[in-house]
């Protein structure tokens, strides 16, 4: 039962997890707007959307890396429109706007995910 | 939950801004002493920012800022013929900091908005932990 509620929930709860990760990273991106050499990054939702979906690597040894990995490849570096002397790439509107589209992107999940227990929970009351 | 790595890493850049808003408030305090000597006069400090390069414990490498050191920065500061001054030298010079306060204006500016920025990214993840912490509610 416990494996349906997972499949059922599946789709969003990934989602909710790649949006949350992705927000760490433009988190990240904010932080080290003022230190020299660091290098904006940034997760391309579509590659990592592949990832998951097809070649996601099984794990037959107990020392595998785990799945995550998944995340880790569709992370990139971002080009910088205008460089700057202090070979810093964080564009700060770039990030800002990112950033609020991602947590409206999470918010979207949450909502999906919300439907679906409450959804879930109204079967099963049965009122 | 990356969320939390929110938290932790704006957390850091509250931190180090903090620290770069304590030397521009220093800089500015004392950008008027001067001394009889070029060597001890106040010079300028300035944080120096450095990616953690160890992230919190998280496999993907979200990295938090921290401020490596302080540094006695810049050039000489100007330097006065004031033969009067009770601090002149034998030759009558007295030295003034070598604060740029047009600078540390500029700085203080970054350094607030920066912080801001941080707090917001903060408060958005603390309203999606909320909701999601309501979740089927």
């Amino acid at each position: 039962m416990s494996a349906q509620i997972g499949s059922i929930l599946g789709k969003q709860a990934q989602g909710l997890y790649f949006h949350a990760q992705r927000a760490e990273l433009l988190a990240a991106n904010i932080a080290n707007a003022e230190t020299p050499g660091y290098r904006a990054r940034d997760v391309d939702f579509r590659s990592a959307l592949r990832a998951a979906g097809v070649g996601s690597l099984e794990q037959s040894h107990e020392r595998h890396m785990a799945s995550n990995s998944r995340f880790q490849t569709a992370v990139f570096y971002r080009k910088p429109d205008q460089s700057s002397i202090n070979g810093n790439t964080v564009d700060m509107p770039k990030e800002q706007t990112a950033y609020a589209e991602n947590a409206l992107r999470y918010q979207v999940n949450l909502r999906f995910l919300d439907g679906k227990i409450k959804s879930m929970m109204l079967a099963l009351r049965g009122d | 939950m990356s969320l939390e790595g929110v938290m932790r890493v704006s957390g850091s850049a509250l931190a180090a801004h903090t620290v770069w808003l304590d030397t521009v408030a220093s800089n500015l305090a004392n950008s008027e002493v001067v001394s009889g000597s070029a060597d001890d006069v106040y010079r300028s400090r300035q944080p120096i920012f450095a990616t953690m390069m160890k992230p919190f414990g998280d496999r993907h490498g979200a990295v938090g800022v921290t401020v490596e050191g302080v540094i006695e920065s810049g050039p000489p500061g100007r330097k006065e013929y004031a033969p009067n001054h009770t601090l002149a030298d034998g030759d009558g010079y007295i030295y003034h900091s070598n604060v740029n306060t047009v600078e540390e204006m500029a700085n203080m500016i970054a350094a607030s908005r920066a912080y801001q920025n941080s707090v917001e990214a903060m408060n958005t993840a603390k309203q999606l932990l909320t909701q999601t912490l309501s979740l089927g509610r």
